[in-house]
């Protein structure tokens, strides 16, 4: 799951967030401008390696790539198609080391941590109306709803094969949204509750 | 001090509360009554996420719609589902979120963070994901993210609800050492029979404003009948 904090006391987990966003942001960048097999290869063995820095497991590294496990196989046979097969792996590749690097981050900064960092970032931009704070508490709030929502569908799931409903879209999709709607209300309730309308 | 002067609560057309009069100073007040009686409106009132209709609410002195920042600084609300209260993916980040307006060094900080750790017994699992917890766990971290700014009042709307038989002990004892004033809604007729004041709702009305086992005895009548 994106988003999950994995502590330590790596090289990693101690350099300071902005340097790593710094980072990722020069990796991902270099990945679209060296658009090259090439540079795929030596971008892989960097992200490897600090993978194995950050002393991340290899099946914990594997469970943060498999949101793409469906996406990333559609959109190789779709760029095949449409450009050819170099594209197509071009294309792939960024996006899974694009998505594995940012997962590294997330791993390896506790999301406090991002919170702060991305708010002293974009506190130049207050000036101009810029809601920093606000920003960052969206970013951990959607983090935190991730496994909340996986847990409504997984629970409407199993209410729809008990009901011998398996197949029926509509049978799933309305009720995820009217839990999904409930649990919103619910949640800003909480949080006025918590001081944060103040 | 919690005061309803004259309240009434009103959705579209519906009634859902009528000229709800009293002072509620007693250090535990219960609230019981059918599903639909009004409970968890009379509680949203009390720190302002409900405006009354007619009539004023003050809490120590102050309407917590127009001073709903102070209100809520010193009253804090614990809802019967954990997930919805929870805003922070771990543990730790979760409680540290309620003390972010607090001006305090990063040394008490954690030493505030801790000690409600160690209140509900959660002190090993300040790195942990938040959605990893067991119910039980998730409502325990709710009550420490809450005790951790210190409240004056304490407002609970079923909190046990979603607990086992074992979790619900844990939370109750807890709350019953607290020092708080609690004003709590909830359908354990046992928890509450003990305590000095119970309020009994029905169709948006106090019925009944006694001590627990008569109020309790009230209630059951209303169902009996
Ligand atoms: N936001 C709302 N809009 C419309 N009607 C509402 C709203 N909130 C509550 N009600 C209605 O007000 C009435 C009282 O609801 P309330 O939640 O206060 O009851 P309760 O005593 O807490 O019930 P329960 O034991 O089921 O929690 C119900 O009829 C409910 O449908
Ligand atoms: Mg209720």
């Amino acid at each position: 799951m994106i988003g999950i904090y994995s502590p330590g006391h790596s090289i990693l987990h101690r350099t300071p967030t902005g340097a790593k966003l710094l980072l990722l942001l020069t990796f991902t960048s270099a990945l679209l401008i060296f658009r090259s097999i090439t540079t795929m290869g030596i971008a892989a063995v960097v992200l490897l390696v600090a993978y194995v820095l950050a002393r991340i497991p290899l099946r914990l590294a594997m469970t943060q790539l498999k949101p793409l496990r469906w996406i990333l196989p559609i959109l190789f046979a779709f760029q095949w198609w449409l450009l050819g097969i170099e594209s197509a792996t071009l294309i792939t590749s960024t996006l899974l080391l694009a998505v594995a690097a940012a997962a590294l981050i997330t791993l390896t900064t506790p999301v406090s941590a991002m919170m702060a960092t991305l708010e002293r970032m974009m506190r130049p931009g207050q000036r101009w109306g810029l809601p920093a704070e606000r920003i960052a508490l969206v970013l951990a709030l959607t983090i935190r709803v991730v496994p909340v929502i996986a847990d409504i569908v997984n629970q409407v799931r199993d209410a729809r094969r008990a009901r011998g409903a398996e197949r029926s879209m509509r049978a799933l999709v309305t009720p995820v949204v009217i839990k999904t709607v409930g649990h919103a209300h619910e949640l800003g309730d909480a949080l006025i509750a918590r001081g944060l309308d103040d | 001090m919690i005061c309803f002067n004259n309240v009434g609560l009103t959705y579209e057309d519906r009634n859902v509360l009528t000229e709800i009069t009293c002072e509620l100073n007693e250090p535990r007040v219960g609230i019981i009554g059918a599903n639909g009686s009004g409970k968890s409106s009379l509680l949203r009132l009390i720190n302002g996420l409900t405006t009354p209709t007619t009539g004023t609410v003050t809490v120590g002195g102050l309407d917590p719609t127009d001073h709903g920042r102070d209100v809520r600084s010193r009253v804090s609300f614990l809802f019967s589902n954990p997930d919805a209260q929870i805003v922070m993916p771990t543990v730790g980040e979760d409680i540290e979120f309620s003390l972010r307006r607090n001006k305090i060094s990063a040394l008490e900080r954690h030493e505030r963070i801790s000690q409600a750790l160690a209140l509900v017994g959660l002190s090993d699992y300040q790195e942990h994901p938040a959605h990893l917890l067991s119910s039980g766990q998730k409502q325990l971290l709710a009550m420490a993210a809450i005790m951790v700014t210190e409240p004056d009042i304490l407002l609970c709307d079923e909190p046990t609800t979603l607990l086992d038989r074992r979790n619900t002990r844990v939370l109750i004892d807890i709350i019953d050492a607290l020092p708080q004033q609690i004003i709590m809604a909830t359908h354990d007729l046992d928890l509450v029979s003990q305590w000095p004041r119970v309020l009994v709702m029905e169709h948006g009305e106090i019925i009944a404003d006694s001590s627990g086992h008569e109020a309790v005895a009230t209630y059951k009548a209303t169902v009996d009948r």
